[in-house]
């Protein structure tokens, strides 16, 4: 099933698959940021291969000069019983990516806690908004240079 | 303002109540007044299982509009586990699903062996099940208790808890904990299951169908229970999919999807059970689904009682298995082995793996990202609570501002694992 | 005294702050502030096995209009920690605390950004409960002692001072968060 998927999306997307590796069992490939919303769109679409839920979609933090911020995208499909993963890579000055909201509404919810997490801005989003840390809070807490213990002072506490 | 911080106080609350009226609303009325009310359901309410703040927009009682608001609970566990090794984290798990902790040990250890590429012994695996079942009729338990008092029955919430209360007592005879467990280890579990805990088991779940039909007898053909449940709350199916709904809630939508049937793990293949599926997408579905599967757990416990094979609870890989604590006092490998595995952690191969277990709430999954340390450079949790709330807003709609405890009673989040 | 030996079993003397405290300790409504985990433990302690009412807290209320003491049992993060204040100060007095669990008593097993490293930063709390969760039984202790406490007329809390003339103790002072 793995090299069915990677073949219909190599025939079909060419050099926007940038690599792909299998790893226990499981595969992964990374695709160019500006095509995601299309591959995804295929994936869920495409009758043989249908992965209509979108298990989770997290951020990461590789901690590179260049392209330090991925986008991971775990997809399933019911009718397979199948998972495969995305990857896209953003650099630090710009982060931006397209949002999949159009695709999966349930990336609604987790493209806010990405955002949260890390600052990564999704264009195209409804509602991107802070989930987890309060609205005013002005860091991204799961990045690698924000401290385990926090910054003194960022939230305020009330009066005793 | 003494504090500038408290200056975007002002503009954040118009931020919220701005994603509150700026969506679409569903159902209009027309109302001579033309007038809105934005409830505040905040985070401390009774009956919101947990801290969950509902923004609720009623026009009149019915609701035309909600936004809920998560993270109240937000403890920080992903930056935790970046911090802290594969096993320390095992406590960890406890509290994420705190209805349920054993499942939680069991997904993370699973995961964690995925990554590793060890497998825990059939034994082990066969504890595992037997825990993460048990674990089951616990979570649903205290669903049922606490849904039957949101919608008034007092005393079907006295009587789950005096069974779980017994479960609790099982649990310390097997585990050693009532309620945290951290039982499972990476490669096993931490003790073996004594032939006093493998006999309380047996007589818990000798008794527990007698038990849950008298629950059931109270409410099956209650009519204000029905009539508070029948209709109320409805999510249709590919609505459901797409907002990534998993567990007894996607079930009760008509779509069979079970990972311990899908994707099986421990020892799932080798049990005989059936999957409730219900149509239907209401609070009443969900509710017959839930009870059906606490039947159903108590059938594979009665079969895994009898299958289970004797035999260690451990695995041989030295290097990532935790020794016996007699062997590191008496034996100079195991000591060695025991000292790199405390302070510098397993030592997984670079690359990544997600794994998803059927957990009582749904699909609990962990992504792993790990480049070689002892700690894993990134770990996210799919819990299934967060996913869950997400599709709140849309089984409120065209409901009255009453139905909103029964539905999310329905719904059965947990704060705990939603805000991570 | 002479006038109770005259009287004879029928009578009771006493003072009348003493009187107040007895009615106040038997009859303690909590309000529940259950965040997390340690509310399940909470449940449990009003449940059938670890009663709770035996003791006076009959009802949890959970209006703090109509509460005299807050158990707050979970995790207080920086968010809610806004929330749980604003339901103190809606307490009428007399009112008490009681830290439940290790997350409440100094921030738990939780040293991160997020969580308040022990809600005594910004509640003045009567009773720290030790346990992650503790046990309902261990919680039960923490209300005989507060009603102890109660008995004697103190309380880290109430602005005014209650009947009884000791002395309102000042809390110790703290450190800052982080």
């Amino acid at each position: 099933m793995n090299d069915t998927v990677l073949q219909k999306l190599q025939s079909t997307f060419g050099n926007a698959v940038i690599e792909s590796g299998e790893f226990r069992g499981e595969l992964t490939v990374v695709i160019a940021k500006d095509r995601i919303v299309d591959v995804c769109r295929f994936l869920k679409e495409d009758p043989g291969l249908r992965y209509d839920l979108l298990a989770d979609l997290c951020g990461l933090d590789m901690y590179t000069p260049v392209k330090r911020f991925g986008i991971v995208y775990n997809l399933y499909s019911l009718q397979n019983k199948h998972r495969i993963r995305l990857k896209t890579f953003v650099d630090e000055e710009d982060p931006h990516v397209a949002s999949v909201t159009t695709v999966w509404g349930t990336a609604n919810w987790h493209e806010r806690e990405t955002y949260d997490m890390f600052g990564i801005v999704f264009d195209g989003h409804p509602d991107l908004r802070r989930i987890y840390m309060p609205d005013e809070f002005d860091f991204h807490p799961l990045r690698k240079d924000f401290p385990l213990m926090g910054i003194p002072g960022s939230i305020p506490l009330p009066k005793k | 303002m003494d504090h500038p911080l408290q200056e975007k106080e002002a503009s954040r609350k118009s931020r919220i109540l701005q994603a509150l009226e700026d969506q679409n609303t569903a159902v209009s009325f027309d109302d001579p007044l033309e007038s809105d009310l934005v409830l505040n359901m905040g985070p401390q309410h009774p009956a919101t299982h947990g801290v969950l703040r509902l923004l609720i927009r009623l026009d009149g009682e019915t609701v035309i509009g909600c936004v809920p608001e998560v993270g109240y609970l937000h403890r920080g566990y992903e930056k935790l586990a970046e911090a802290s090794s594969y096993h320390e984290f095992i406590p960890h798990t406890d509290r994420l699903d705190y209805l349920s902790p054993l499942s939680n040990n069991v997904a993370y250890v699973l995961a964690v062996e995925k990554l590793l590429g060890i497998e825990a012994p059939p034994r082990a695996q066969y504890i595992r099940t037997i825990v993460s079942e048990l674990a089951r009729i616990s979570s649903h338990l205290l669903w049922l208790g606490s849904m039957a008092m949101d919608v008034g029955a007092l005393t079907v919430f006295m009587w789950s808890f005096r069974e779980r209360e017994k479960l609790y007592d099982v649990f310390e005879l097997l585990v050693g904990a009532r309620f945290t467990t951290s039982y499972t280890r990476i490669g096993g579990l931490a003790h073996d299951m004594t032939d006093e805990a493998r006999d309380a088991v047996r007589a818990f779940i000798t008794e527990f169908p007698a038990k849950l039909l008298e629950c059931e007898k109270l409410l099956n053909k209650n009519r204000i229970f029905v009539e508070r449940t029948d209709g109320i709350g409805v999510i249709e199916r590919d609505v459901a999919i797409d907002l990534g709904l998993t567990g007894p809630n996607l079930r009760a939508c008509g779509v069979q999807h079970d990972l311990r049937r899908a994707n099986p793990y421990l020892v799932y293949e080798q049990l005989d059970f059936e999957v409730p599926v219900y149509e239907g997408g209401d609070s009443l579905a969900r509710y017959y689904v839930r009870m059906d599967e606490m039947k159903q757990s108590q059938k594979m416990v009665v079969q895994l009682l009898e299958k289970i094979p004797q035999g260690e609870i451990h695995t041989q890989a030295p290097k990532k298995v935790l020794p016996r604590k007699e062997r590191i006092y008496t034996k100079m490998e195991e000591l060695i082995h025991d000292f790199m595995l405390i302070n510098f952690g397993v030592d997984p191969p670079p690359g990544e793996v997600y794994h998803a277990v059927e957990a009582p709430k749904g699909e609990l999954g962990f992504y792993f990202y790990s480049n070689g340390e002892g700690h894993p450079w990134r770990m996210k949790i799919r819990s299934p609570s967060f996913v869950n709330l997400q599709s709140l807003p849309v089984m409120l709609l065209g409901n009255m501002v009453s139905d909103v405890v029964a539905i999310i009673g329905s719904l059965d989040p947990v704060m705990g694992e939603a805000d991570k | 005294m002479g006038l109770e030996k005259a009287l004879g079993d029928a009578l009771m003397l006493t003072r009348l702050d003493d009187a107040i405290n007895w009615c106040r300790k038997n009859s303690l409504f909590p309000m529940p502030m259950g965040i997390s985990c340690c509310a399940i433990e909470m449940m449990a302690f009003a449940g059938p096995r670890f009663d709770a009412s035996r003791f006076g807290s009959e009802v949890f209320r959970f209006s703090p209009r109509q509460a005299d003491v807050m158990i707050v049992a979970g995790t207080t993060t920086y968010k809610m920690a806004r929330v749980v204040r604003k339901i103190y100060d809606q307490m009428p007095d007399p009112k008490w605390v009681i830290a439940m669990g290790a997350c409440t008593s100094s921030g738990g097993m939780y040293r991160t950004y997020s969580v308040v490293q022990g809600i005594d930063l910004f509640l003045p709390v009567d009773i720290y409960v030790a346990g992650c969760p503790p046990r309902p039984d261990n919680l039960l202790n923490a209300l005989i002692h507060l009603q102890k406490k109660v008995q004697r007329g103190e309380s880290r809390g109430s602005s005014t001072s209650i009947i009884g003339d000791l002395p309102r103790r000042e809390p110790a002072l703290m450190q800052t968060a982080v």
